[in-house]
């Protein structure tokens, strides 16, 4: 998949501040680089607060970044304002999934409203009758009975609503789409059905993800490379399986070994690493390749050591 | 083993402005002392109004139409609300599933913690302040005696947490209940409030009954599971028994749906198709038929009974009545089914 | 649980269910939101009553000169304080019959008046036509509250979107002006009207909509800033929506329910406001009439001649109940959870 291996999207120094100069200043994202290879799926894991959905809101812009760069297809996307036609393009190639099926969806709005937004901001349908059918196979793509469409969202259940927010981003026919915790506030046994939609549409139209989450065994699932944040840092970046069978970051170690299992057996004999924060920071550190492809937040000289 | 609670036959209905909801459809389950039961389920299949109505903490629209709840040999539901006062937070207590708002922003935490003991047991102010900082050591609040005089905002998270669960234990309740307390919480933050109930149940012997969707968390923590599904359990037995020998084909659908980390990325994962169903209208047969890819005609003609796999295990499914045709569960269900014939072997040995 | 029931064999057949992701159709008609609404609204009967209330008041409002039969203003000493008679049918109350000294007299015979001379709901103690007066104070009132509720709308509402929307300084700046506006009491404001405008609708106007709008603005803005977090907005930004579009498209629906909340307040509010004006003898000046002056003449001979306030207290209430319950009504409409 990510073979060809041409970035779609490079984020360079990224840093994202609030309250700039005041008390009450948070380093969200706080210089962190990386890239996202076009058709692949970059997972981006750590803890409540270290900065993962304020990463993803900066590069589809919904804020402007405090200072660095956000290059989409070779292109500086960070600075470009907000009702110029550059945007208005941008908007339509990049996309995001939000987190919360309940509030994701307008409650006073129609399915066929919500899911066509994309398409009336952008004229993208001549006409009603064409509006109709692109919305009947939006539908149909994300399996939803395209009968539903004159209904409100409170009638459908949260993984129902949650493929109709992925309709209404992919109405634009975006290339980027950046999956908030798409699964987090559904069910087990609903989770499976919106992740397998998701893949299922990747391969159909050749799509870029950033799948944002906290439940690991997901995102080792369904992501090729994944990046570890940690207060507003990358700490780690390699691809999923390097991730899972080679953590390099205590922290990492630290998340994986409290990952539980669904096997009484394997929890009996899990032992779980702590993280000092204290002790594994310092300024003179870095994200560093340390081994072909793994990328690692270190100082120089602990890089030598791999 | 005693059985120090025992609902039987519970059922609770909502009057609501659409009608009726119909939340619990006769549950019956037992807590034996000093163990940890689970009880699993997709949102919405009654998981906190079960816990709730032990402790009669239920909604005003609420109606308890028929069941019991035995507690040391006496109905809980006969209590008057002046008896239950004295059980709740004190011989039975509860962590509720919303950790942020079960804390007073404007009262220290200390006293909060204290507040249970002055309540019932009658120490003084002194002795209630001096083991509600205990407590808090015990749950792991870094020095306790500083920070009792700090209020919930000061506190991560995580911490918050902690406290509700000192403010829950610190009368040494019998009975812990605890509703989904790791949810909202980060993994290693998860692992950590784990830990600490396990450590608790050994220090003060407390019976918890642990709510959760999550069946990694199960695995780690419970004795014993229940899992339900529309307002009526399907299967409960040991953590053994539901996680290696499985009979409900919701239950497979549950673990069958997780991806692992072994899980090959190449392949699709296994889900359950549809929706839950609308508790206005509880379908006539198996409320799980129409998503049950192994229904069969009177599954949705009649509700199936449980039926017994094991003494302590019970799975309500026709598939286990004589007459059911064998079937072929999911491949990573069959692999949990040989991994228990290999434990069961090397235990004989 | 140990006793199997019995049970035909073939029940046992695995049914293989496939499609059991296909739904059931409702087939509810292709409606859009605001047809959906309308729907609602004239499904609810209570308010669909109450909308016609009020229409019927507004249209003679409207044709006050049409549909009054006498002019408001006229003083004919000599039919003073007449009793309610309609044509000469012999309802009581409505006879032209007077209590006086525990006797029942004709009062219009007292008077001298002709037999086609007749007052439908009496006269004042300057022999003006109360009915007419009424339909010339409604009318009045109305507009007071109509005007009150149009500043709300076109002041309050986007003020407070925008301070909410915009947010930081733009926010700091907009509420500043606000507390200023609101710490200014006003009886202060209208009494200030007084002096640089002549007395009458005018300035009462003026006073309201100076200091009316700053409730409607406030709590539009606490929940614009609830809702501009919301992710379906975030959703319309990433999609590339308008700030105005995004406005009123997400945002005004979904105020609805505070919207028309606090007009419910502003309508009775308005009119009291007038009312009480006219009451301590402020708002608006003789002879023209409005429901304050009208109550607050009746009030003076409640004791002997009733009928004089009954009637513009009962519009007053109608007015009062329809409009809170036409909000009810138009509140649920606007929401399509409430089942219908
Ligand atoms: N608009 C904002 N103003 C001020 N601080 C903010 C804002 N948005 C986020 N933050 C802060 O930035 C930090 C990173 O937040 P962010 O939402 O990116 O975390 P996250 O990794 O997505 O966490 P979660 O897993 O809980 O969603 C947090 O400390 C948060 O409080
Ligand atoms: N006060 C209430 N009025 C009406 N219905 C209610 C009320 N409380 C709960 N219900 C209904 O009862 C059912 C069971 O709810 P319950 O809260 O026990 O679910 P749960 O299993 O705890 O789910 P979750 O995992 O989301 O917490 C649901 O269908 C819910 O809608
Ligand atoms: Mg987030
Ligand atoms: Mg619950």
């Amino acid at each position: 998949m990510a073979d060809e291996k041409t970035p779609i999207v490079q984020v360079k120094h990224l840093k994202q501040y609030f309250n700039i100069g005041k008390a009450n200043e948070v380093k969200a994202v706080d210089d962190i680089s990386f890239d996202i290879y076009k058709g692949e799926t970059f997972g981006l894991v750590g803890e409540s607060g270290s900065g993962k959905s304020t990463t993803g809101r900066s590069i589809i812009r919904l804020y402007n970044p405090t200072s660095g760069q956000i290059l989409f297809e070779g292109d500086d996307i960070s600075k470009i304002k907000n009702r110029s036609p550059r945007m208005k393009q941008f908007r339509q190639q990049m996309q995001m999934i939000f987190q919360d099926p309940y509030a994701s969806l307008n409650p006073r709005m129609k399915v066929k409203d919500i899911i066509a937004e994309g398409l009336d901001i952008n004229n993208l349908s001549k006409n009603d009758d064409e509006r109709t059918q692109r919305v009947e196979e939006l539908l149909n793509m994300v399996h939803l009975n395209p009968e539903h469409m004159s209904r409100y969202p409170y009638e459908f259940s949260g993984g129902q609503r949650q493929r109709i927010g992925i309709a209404r981003a992919l109405a634009v026919d975006p290339q980027f789409i950046i999956a908030d915790e798409p699964i987090s506030a559904l069910d087990v046994s609903i989770q499976a059905q919106v992740v397998n939609l998701l893949q299922d549409i990747q391969k159909q139209r050749n799509l870029t993800y950033m799948f944002i989450a906290h439940d690991l065994s997901m995102v080792k699932y369904i992501s090729d490379r994944i990046a570890v944040m940690y207060s507003g840092k990358i700490v780690e970046l390699a691809s999923a399986d390097e991730i899972y069978n080679n953590p390099l970051h205590p922290y990492t170690q630290s998340l994986l070994s409290a990952i539980p299992v669904p096997d009484p057996e394997v929890e009996k004999t899990r032992e779980r690493i702590d993280f000092d924060h204290k002790k594994h920071f310092s300024d003179d550190q870095r994200l560093q390749e340390v081994q072909p492809g793994h990328f690692l937040y270190c100082s120089d000289e602990q890089a030598k050591k791999y | 083993m005693e059985k120090i609670l025992d609902v039987k036959n519970l059922n609770v209905d909502f009057s609501t402005y659409n009608g009726t909801v119909h939340a619990i459809r006769g549950v019956d389950f037992h807590l034996n002392s000093g163990e940890t039961l689970a009880i699993v389920g997709e949102s919405g299949s009654g998981k906190s109004v079960t816990v709730r109505t032990v402790l009669q903490l239920m909604a005003k629209n609420a109606k308890i139409t028929q069941g019991e709840i035995r507690y040391h040999d006496e109905d809980l539901l006969k209590k008057s609300e002046k008896q239950m006062d004295d059980i709740r937070g004190n011989k039975i207590s509860m962590i509720f599933q919303d950790p942020m708002t079960s804390l007073d922003p404007t009262m220290t935490i200390g006293k909060q913690v204290a507040e249970p003991l002055l309540i019932h047991n009658k120490v003084s102010k002194a002795d209630a302040l001096k083991r509600a900082e205990e407590v808090l050591r015990l749950v792991g609040i870094p020095n306790p005696k500083a920070r009792m005089k700090d209020y919930p905002h000061q506190f991560s998270g995580g911490q918050r947490q902690r406290i509700v669960i000192a403010i829950a234990i610190v009368n040494y309740p019998e009975i812990l209940i605890a509703d989904e307390p790791t949810t909202a919480l980060d993994v290693t933050v998860q692992a950590q409030i784990i830990d600490l109930l396990k450590e608790l149940q050994q220090k003060i012997g407390t019976s918890i009954i642990f709510i959760t969707h999550d069946l990694g968390v199960v695995a780690g923590i419970a004795d014993r599971v229940a899992v339900m599904y529309a307002g009526k359990l399907v299967e409960y037995g040991n953590v053994d028994e539901i996680f290696y020998d499985p009979q409900h084909p919701y239950t497979w659908g549950l673990l069958d749906s997780m991806p692992t980390l072994d899980t090959d990325d190449q392949n699709r994962l296994n889900s359950i198709p549809g929706t839950p169903p609308n508790l206005l209208n509880p379908p006539k047969g198996d409320a799980f038929a129409p998503r049950n890819a192994y229904a069969m005609e009177i599954d949705e003609e009649e509700q199936p009974p449980f039926f017994k796999v094991s003494k302590t295990h019970y799975a309500a499914t026709w598939l286990l009545h004589p007459d059911a045709p064998k079937v072929e569960p999911p491949k990573s269900i069959q692999q949990r089914f040989e991994k228990y014939q290999q434990m069961l072997g090397g235990s004989v040995k | 649980m140990e006793q199997v029931p019995k049970i035909p064999k073939e029940k046992f057949k695995l049914l293989h269910k496939k499609d059991n992701q296909a739904q059931e159709s409702l087939g509810t008609p292709s409606l859009t939101y605001l047809q959906d609404v309308r729907r609602r609204l004239f499904s609810n009967k209570v308010a669909t009553v109450c909308l016609i209330l009020l229409g019927i008041m507004v249209l003679i409002s409207v044709f006050a000169p049409v549909v009054a039969p006498h002019n408001p203003n006229t003083q004919r000493v000599e039919y003073s304080n007449l009793p309610p008679k309609i044509g000469n049918l012999d309802i009581p109350g409505f006879n032209g019959m007077q209590n006086m000294d525990g006797k029942s007299v004709d009062a219009y015979k007292a008077v001298n008046a002709p037999k086609d001379t007749y007052y439908i709901l009496g006269t004042d103690y300057l022999g003006r036509d109360l009915l007419s007066r009424i339909i010339y104070g409604t009318r009045l009132s109305l507009i007071v509250a109509v005007l009150a509720t149009l500043v709300d709308l076109i002041i309050g509402l986007p003020y407070g979107i925008v301070s909410g929307w915009k947010g930081g300084k733009v926010d700091t700046f907009l509420q500043r002006i606000i507390e200023i506006v609101s710490s200014v009491p006003n009886l202060v404001v209208v009494i200030l009207m007084m002096i640089i405008l002549k007395p009458g609708l005018v300035s009462i106007v003026i006073a309201i909509a100076l200091t009316d709008w700053v409730t409607m603005a406030r709590l539009i803005r606490a929940q614009t800033f609830q809702l501009k977090e919301q992710e379906y907005i975030l959703a319309a930004r990433t999609l590339g929506e308008s700030s105005t579009k995004i406005a009123t498209k997400h945002l005004i629906p979904n105020l609805s329910s505070t919207i028309i909340i606090q007009t419910m307040f502003t309508i009775p509010n308005a009119i009291f406001f007038e009312a009480f004006l006219s009451f301590i003898g402020i708002g608006i000046p003789a002879p023209n009439a409005s429901l304050g002056t009208l109550l607050s003449d009746g009030q003076k001979a409640f004791r002997f001649l009733p009928y004089q306030m009954w009637a513009p207290a009962l519009i007053l209430s109608i007015i009062m109940i329809a409009t809170n319950l036409l909000g009810d009504g138009l509140r649920d409409a606007f929401d399509p959870q409430s089942s219908d």
